[in-house]
């Protein structure tokens, strides 16, 4: 197959310019298709033009609406021709025009003929262009013909006809559901494909029952197979018929040992299919891995490159759960990592990083270095985040991979592999305290010859916080003073932060400090000024070395605890005034994604008394929303507003949900009402709220909705004192009273008297999770020993029998209303114990911080234990409550 | 792992096919997924694939990669690219055989003179040959020969511009296959 370069090109001199569609014009060719229209037809030019349509289509170019209907009408003439090559074009065109509704009826005639025709090849194609084309309408008219055909004795007809069907379940399922007894006989096709075809066929008719499925799964383990892909279409259904019987202890797996007979089948295919089903079951023991395993081996030093990228893939998944088992085949590994193809070898590298042991790391990290100079970005991120994860295992050899990654950090690359070594160097600073200054320096190095601002900046931050506790800080001030000479504003106004931090931490460096400092206020950017200014006179940089004051420390170290969005609303709203703009009154919920409004079609005008049709859901909103209502001008600030929840079912006549907002001492429920009648204007809607089921609360307010027409949504409000600061939880029942007026559709004209009128709405609860506000921490750890051990309250818990630790974890979560940290809520597949991080702030402005363990034993009963800690001790103790009670 | 990736319970599926000359550019394609909704995202990817690509040497092979969540096996003659795509969790010897029969069956078709100028000479049984491989994602055949043997029966046409003998030869040839393979 290989051909020598040299003639290539000679070919290509020659030829260069001549391509049979040279010149080819979408308009010309419209016009010779003028020839399907001939009294005598002539097949080869017919064929020719068709073929330079497609050729247009196949190069993008588009027909308008009427361009493709002329060429579909004009197409449809050339049934008339007995020509085979030419009907194969056809049926080719027409796919390729999906013509519409009414154009279909056209050809269905022609195309049903085809299907009964004798040339096979006819029937074949034309069971498929019609099926393609065709609607539900037509589809049982040629029902009839379609299950012959699966039955049909050539098996390109009945391939047609099945992969018709499977395409048609989609849009048609009751009728092709009907043709299973024939399905069922073409499973039993001598022919290969037609087999293969059958079963995914009745697979997908069967899917939803797992009896049937694994009825059939049995029987064909038992029968013959004919092709490779039918074997391992089979192969899939008994990875499925696997997992949902869902058996996982002790004796054997059924259908094992077919799976490991499979892989001796002598198609690589089924091999390959069922050693990668063998290490996708759940829970799969080494010794059910093994054969998989030896397979896969023998692939590694195939000859084709596709068989090695497949094994070297699998395997490599493997490693993540089941290190030791790949072992064995670590010879072969470390020979691919000179593959010629750059996916093998990066895939190759990657698995021996993490079925590497301690003492194969330096012998890997010298094959490494050379592989990394000829491989793509990429590629190169991903050997990046192996070894870091490899670090995090072997924090021992942190020495070699450290400097391997500072190696790399030196050599060329794009942002995000730069981006990528830096978060791992910054990682294992973090992790392993002994990395910490060689890696801090190799940082610093970096930002001496950075191109990046962003990675500079970042790296400046980090320094600033980590930087001073070294036993050393001085060494580093050299490097940061030298970014406030030589970069960018931005990159200076972090290296003057920088510089801060390290004279608020270190007394005996302040005096250079604030010489450094001085030298910053002549900088020609005003940001860069003003921090140094700022700096400056916080940490006292007029004379005398005092100690640093804990807020100035506080508010150099401390982060920014609220979302930096809804800060700038809150800049944008304050209005200059001899009252300073206060920073603890911007909310601190995360704002949720606005829900999508329903749009009204021909809005009609709102109502006298209703509020403007009130939009966004969000926090801002809602507080201006109600603190222009004199009723509840007095109750404070809005702690928190719960997303909408709906007390009707959908689709009823009047659609109402509730939104409840906390205050310290109040609640107010808005009641967000639609009115879904075109014929009835409500009038003087209220909300009757029984609260015999909440005995803490008291009703003290309630604004009703003076008119509420035909779908322009308007909300009514009530509002209940509550005991100041405590979490009252409760059951309100809630039923929609008002006045209804008959409206004339033709003139929307309401008539005067009205009738009044209840209607029935669903419960509604305040419960804990109201009390809480989801706020996230970005470094838990941090903030779990800041907060102290002081009002720690920790307990342990049994959950009962369980789905997963999923089901668990979650419920904990919405139990408690709070914000997952660091991802925590994420849990491994089949891991057995798992630890979630959550943060949030109670009402009265509480930060609490709780840190879940979960664990699973044999009889999948779940045991958690429970650590708060919180600036308030009744504030621990009410989590508990909530988790005991929940 | 089976948590994080869609179940396999579903057929092999193939979402493209490409045939790019030695520049990227289309020789004749076929999209049976809705990955690429515009022709302007047909035209990056094929541009991302080959740029991806060009530089390895698939010509005794066939090789692979993946990227955007894709597997991509590959296999170049002469000044033609061929190009496979399935999803990231199909089994790639699947889509290397479908490559393998998109690929013998033009050898046949076109009598191994394998170059973009025949390829585009004759573009209607290359198109026929896409559309007997696959039908809107499913894998129909995989057989070369029997692939070849669909579309020749059809090219009965003393008038097409190869030379009468030859063709007759090739047809022989690929109906002997199509009977073997039906009998056997």
């Amino acid at each position: 197959m290989a051909q020598p370069l040299i003639k290539k090109d000679d070919d290509r001199d020659d030829e260069a310019e001549y391509s049979p569609f040279l010149g080819i014009e979408k308009g010309a060719v419209l016009q010779e298709a003028r020839v399907f229209n001939d009294p005598q037809l002539d097949p080869r030019r017919c064929s020719q033009v068709i073929t330079k349509l497609l050729y247009l289509l196949n190069q993008g170019e588009t027909f308008t609406k009427i361009e493709a209907t002329e060429v579909f009408f004009a197409v449809t003439k050339l049934f008339q021709s007995k020509d085979t090559g030419l009907r194969r074009m056809v049926y080719l065109m027409i796919k390729e025009l999906s013509p519409s509704a009414d154009e279909v009826i056209i050809v269905t005639s022609s195309l049903m003929k085809d299907m009964n025709s004798k040339t096979d090849m006819y029937r074949a194609n034309a069971i498929r262009v019609l099926c393609r084309i065709t609607d539900g309408t037509l589809l049982t008219q040629i029902e009839r013909y379609l299950k012959q055909a699966i039955v049909d004795k050539n098996p390109v007809v009945a391939s047609a006809a099945l992969v018709s069907g499977i395409h048609l379940l989609q849009t048609n399922p009751e009728i092709v559901k009907r043709w299973s007894n024939e399905v069922q006989e073409a499973v039993q096709s001598r022919a290969a494909l037609v087999q293969f075809h059958a079963l995914a066929l009745l697979h997908q008719i069967r899917q939803n029952d797992r009896l049937a499925v694994s009825k059939l799964v049995s029987n064909l383990t038992r029968g013959t197979v004919r092709s490779p892909l039918a074997q391992c279409l089979l192969i899939r259904y008994i990875s499925q018929v696997i997992r949902e019987s869902g058996s996982t202890q002790t004796g054997d797996r059924p259908f094992y040992d077919y799976l490991e007979g499979c892989l001796r089948h002598k198609a690589e295919m089924v091999i390959f299919e069922a050693a990668r089903a063998i290490t996708e079951l759940s829970g799969v023991t080494s010794r059910e891995l093994t054969p998989a395993i030896t397979v896969l081996q023998l692939f590694l030093s195939s000859s084709k490159p596709v068989l090695r990228f497949a094994a070297v893939r699998t395997l490599n998944k493997v490693a993540m759960t089941h290190p030791m088992a790949v072992t064995n085949c670590n010879i072969d590994m470390e020979s691919l990592i000179s593959d010629q193809n750059r996916s093998i070898a990066t895939l190759a590298i990657t698995t021996l990083l993490k079925t590497g042991n301690e003492s194969s790391v330096d012998r890997l990290m010298k094959q490494i270095t050379n592989f990394m100079s000829d491989i793509a970005d990429e590629f190169k991120i991903v050997v990046v985040e192996a070894i870091r994860s490899l670090c995090l295992k072997f924090p021992l050899k942190y020495r070699s991979l450290m400097n391997f990654l500072s190696n790399i950090l030196r050599e060329e690359g794009g942002f995000e592999y730069k981006k990528a070594i830096v978060d791992s160097i910054v990682i294992l600073i973090r992790d392993i305290p002994d990395a910490k200054e060689s890696g801090l320096l190799h940082l610093c190095e970096f930002i001496e010859d950075c191109e990046f601002t962003y990675l500079s900046t970042q790296i400046l931050h980090f320094l600033g916080v980590e930087g001073p506790k070294t036993s050393d800080p001085s060494k580093y001030i050299r490097y940061i003073y030298n970014r406030v000479i030589l970069e960018n504003a931005t990159v200076r106004a972090s290296a003057v932060s920088t510089l801060a931090k390290f004279g608020a931490m270190v007394d005996s460096l302040k005096p250079r400090i604030f010489t450094l400092l001085r030298r910053c206020l002549f900088d020609s950017d005003d940001e860069v000024r003003d921090r140094a200014t700022l700096y400056l006179e916080m940490l006292g940089g007029d004379g005398e070395i005092v100690e640093t004051q804990k807020d100035v420390k506080e508010f150099l170290f401390g982060s920014l605890d609220v979302p930096l969005s809804n800060l700038e609303t809150s800049l944008k709203n304050y209005e200059p005034s001899e009252e300073p703009f206060d920073i603890n009154s911007v909310p601190k919920e995360v704002k949720s994604q606005p829900l999508a409004e329903k749009k009204a079609p021909n809005k009609k005008p709102t109502g006298l008394g209703a509020p403007a049709t009130e939009p966004s859901s969000g926090i801002d909103a809602y507080e201006k929303l109600l603190s222009s209502i004199p009723e509840f001008s007095s109750f404070g600030k809005l702690f928190k507003s719960s997303a909408p929840v709906e007390l009707t079912e959908a689709e009823t006549e009047y659609a109402v949900n509730v939104v409840k907002h906390i205050f310290d001492g109040h609640v107010v429920f808005q009641y967000n009402c639609t009115n879904t009648i075109p014929e009835q204007l409500l009038e003087n809607v209220t909300v009757i709220v029984d609260p015999s089921e909440a005995e803490e609360f008291a009703e003290v307010a309630s604004r009703p909705l003076r008119s509420l027409p035909y779908d322009s949504p308007g909300q009514t409000f009530v509002a209940f004192q509550k005991p100041e600061g405590v979490p009252a939880v409760g059951k309100f029942s809630n039923i929609l009273r008002f006045i209804v007026k008959e409206v004339d559709p033709s003139t929307g004209e309401a008539e005067e008297d009205g009738v009044e009128d209840e209607y029935q709405l669903e419960d509604l609860e305040i419960v804990a999770a109201d009390y809480m506000l989801k706020v996230g921490v970005s470094n838990f750890r941090n903030a779990w020993e800041t907060m102290g051990p002081d009002f720690e309250k920790v307990d342990e818990y049994g959950l009962g029998p369980r789905e997963s630790l999923v089901e668990a974890v979650n419920a904990v979560i919405n139990l408690l209303g709070m914000q997952p940290c660091e991802g925590t809520e994420v849990v491994p597949s089949n891991s057995r114990s798992h630890t979630c991080l959550l943060s949030g702030v109670f009402i009265g402005n509480v930060k609490v911080l709780v840190r879940l363990q979960f664990g699973l034993d044999s009889n999948r009963e779940v045991a958690m234990k429970l650590a708060v800690r919180s600036a308030d001790e009744a504030v621990s103790d009410t989590i508990h409550e909530i988790v005991a009670s929940g | 792992m089976a948590a994080f990736s869609a179940y396999r319970d579903s057929s092999p599926l193939v979402k493209n096919i490409l045939l790019l000359d030695s520049e990227g550019k289309r020789v004749a394609v076929k999209y049976y997924s809705d990955d690429w909704p515009t022709n302007a995202a047909k035209l990056a990817y094929e541009k991302s694939v080959f740029t991806k690509t060009q530089k390895t040497n698939a010509r005794t092979e066939a090789e692979i990669t993946m990227f955007d969540n894709n597997i991509v096996v590959y296999k170049f003659v002469q000044d033609l690219h061929f190009f496979v795509t399935g999803g990231d969790d199909e089994n790639e010897l699947i889509l290397d055989a479908v490559l393998q029969g998109f690929f013998d069956a033009i050898n046949l078709l076109l009598r191994n003179k394998v170059d973009k100028y025949e390829a585009l000479e004759n573009l209607d049984l290359i198109l026929l040959c896409l559309d007997e491989i696959v039908d809107r994602g499913m894998i129909l055949e995989t057989d070369g020969n029997v692939i070849a043997g669909k579309v020749a029966t059809s090219s009965v046409d003393p008038a097409a511009p190869l030379s009468e003998q030859t063709i007759s030869q090739a047809l022989a040839l690929a109906r002997e296959h199509l009977t073997r393979s039906l009998l056997s």
